[in-house]
């Protein structure tokens, strides 16, 4: 079958201790037999090691980050996409959603596609808005309270049992054992995300996720569950299994058809050992773990650009259980002039 | 007494329970237990099978037969019939 050219621009090229999912975006769509696309990286740093990965990123754009101005963001789309004809654009970072489905129209009309969440989706489902999600599509989540001031530590206890978790708005999450380090974890974590900082009940159990695909009319497209085999200090899995789990799969199709959710997502889901399962969060995005469904027969990011260019998509039915991923880290060796370029011209 | 349906179990002992993603390793002896369950052997065919094959007490074996087959129950390999 003749592949389909297509240029694809893909955010999240920081493959590094704690990964975004970029390159596994990547690795997917270069493994799809329906599409030969041209991948052009987008870049928030100099040292995103993607950037440097030719053998599966074509081209590389430094880009201004959503903080700095969503416009300054659009202006720099547009400017890469004059020289690049882009098709696509996946954002891989919650921090750059916002923007891009902001500006999702604005794209169309320079003829960039994506498939994202949209406004309210996004918004109802951020871990602040958490329990109101839960009550509104019957879900068991833990109780949580946003705080803006480390003030409001000391009253934690009028409502919360210790351990509790720590959760910044965007990313980072820590167990907190008292008050003291509730507040060391409140001050490192609204230093880096801002506020509010989000204080959740602990929940015991085993943390299981499922990264799945709506086609934003309530059909789940994919969805493959994943218990996490091996944890970094930073949480993140360094090797994971994929299981096969009815209740999960059930749940996560219950809340595709209820949300009618659009896009990528990840769920982290915690199973009690009364086996009761407490949604603590829900990514919008696919995760950086997005290749394990790949190799487990679900390509999950070729059949997100179907999606976006509105080409049929047959929802996947299966996918192998016991499919292991274990991460690893590499040393690329470049020269410097890879990096200057990148640092000076904003292009490698 | 029989195994979960969902569990596999390897020729070599590497037992998996796909639901949980846990996995276990079974020693020889373990393996054999596991498969005369399978088979639908109660706990006295297996002790009469097991002592006769090899040089143990009847009641040292149950002893170990007993906690095995907790730690079975525990990590949710086997479950109990009523009748059991």
């Amino acid at each position: 079958m003749k592949r389909t050219k297509i240029t694809v621009a893909v955010s999240g090229l920081n493959n590094m201790d704690s990964p975004g999912p970029g390159i596994p975006v990547i690795r997917g769509i270069r493994e799809s037999n329906v599409f030969d696309a041209r991948i052009v990286g987008l870049a928030y740093e100099n040292l995103e090691p993607g950037a440097y990965m030719h053998e599966l990123v074509d081209k590389t754009y430094r880009v201004p980050y959503p903080g700095e101005g969503s416009e300054q963001l659009l202006e720099r789309i547009r400017y890469i996409n004059n020289k690049e004809q882009i098709n696509v654009l996946i954002p891989n970072f919650d921090s750059e959603l916002f923007a891009f489905v902001k500006a999702a129209d604005i794209l169309r009309s320079i003829g960039i596609e994506t498939f994202l969440p949209t406004l309210s989706q996004l918004d109802e489902r951020h871990k602040a808005n958490l329990p109101a999600f839960g009550k509104k599509y019957g879900l068991m989540v833990p109780f949580s309270k946003n705080i803006t001031d480390a003030s409001e530590i000391e009253k934690l206890k009028d409502d919360f049992d210790y351990p509790l978790v720590v959760k910044g708005k965007f990313y980072d999450a820590y167990i907190a054992n008292n008050k003291e380090q509730a507040s060391m974890y409140f001050n490192r974590i609204s230093a880096k995300w801002g506020l509010p900082v989000v204080i959740q009940e602990f929940i015991q159990g085993t943390e299981v996720n499922v990264v799945a695909l709506g086609d934003g009319k309530g059909n789940t497209v994919g969805a493959v569950p994943m218990r996490k085999q091996y944890i970094t200090d930073k949480g993140k899995a360094w090797g994971g299994i994929t299981l096969n789990d009815h209740t999960l799969m059930e749940l996560t199709h219950q809340l595709i058809r209820k949300t009618e959710w659009r896009g990528g997502m990840e769920l982290e889901i915690i199973r009690t050992a009364d086996k009761k399962l407490y949604m603590i969060e829900i990514n919008p995005r696919l995760p950086a773990w997005v290749y394990l469904a790949v190799g487990a027969g679900q390509n999950l990011p070729e059949a997100l650009l179907k999606l976006a260019l509105n080409m049929p998509v047959a929802p996947f039915t299966e996918y192998a259980v016991g499919k292991l991923f274990i991460r690893y880290s590499y040393d690329m060796i470049r020269d410097l002039p890879a990096f200057e370029k990148l640092s000076t011209q904003g292009e490698l | 007494m029989e195994i979960n349906k969902n569990i596999a179990i390897s020729e070599t002992g590497f037992v998996f329970d796909p639901s949980t993603g846990d996995s276990f390793m079974l020693n020889p002896i373990g393996l054999e237990i596991i498969r005369l369950i399978r088979e639908g052997k109660t706990q006295e065919e297996i002790a009469a099978l097991i002592t006769e094959k090899y040089d143990v007490e009847e009641s040292a074996f149950e002893r170990y037969f007993y906690d095995f087959v907790s730690m079975l129950k525990h990590h949710q390999i086997i479950q109990e019939h009523e009748k059991d």
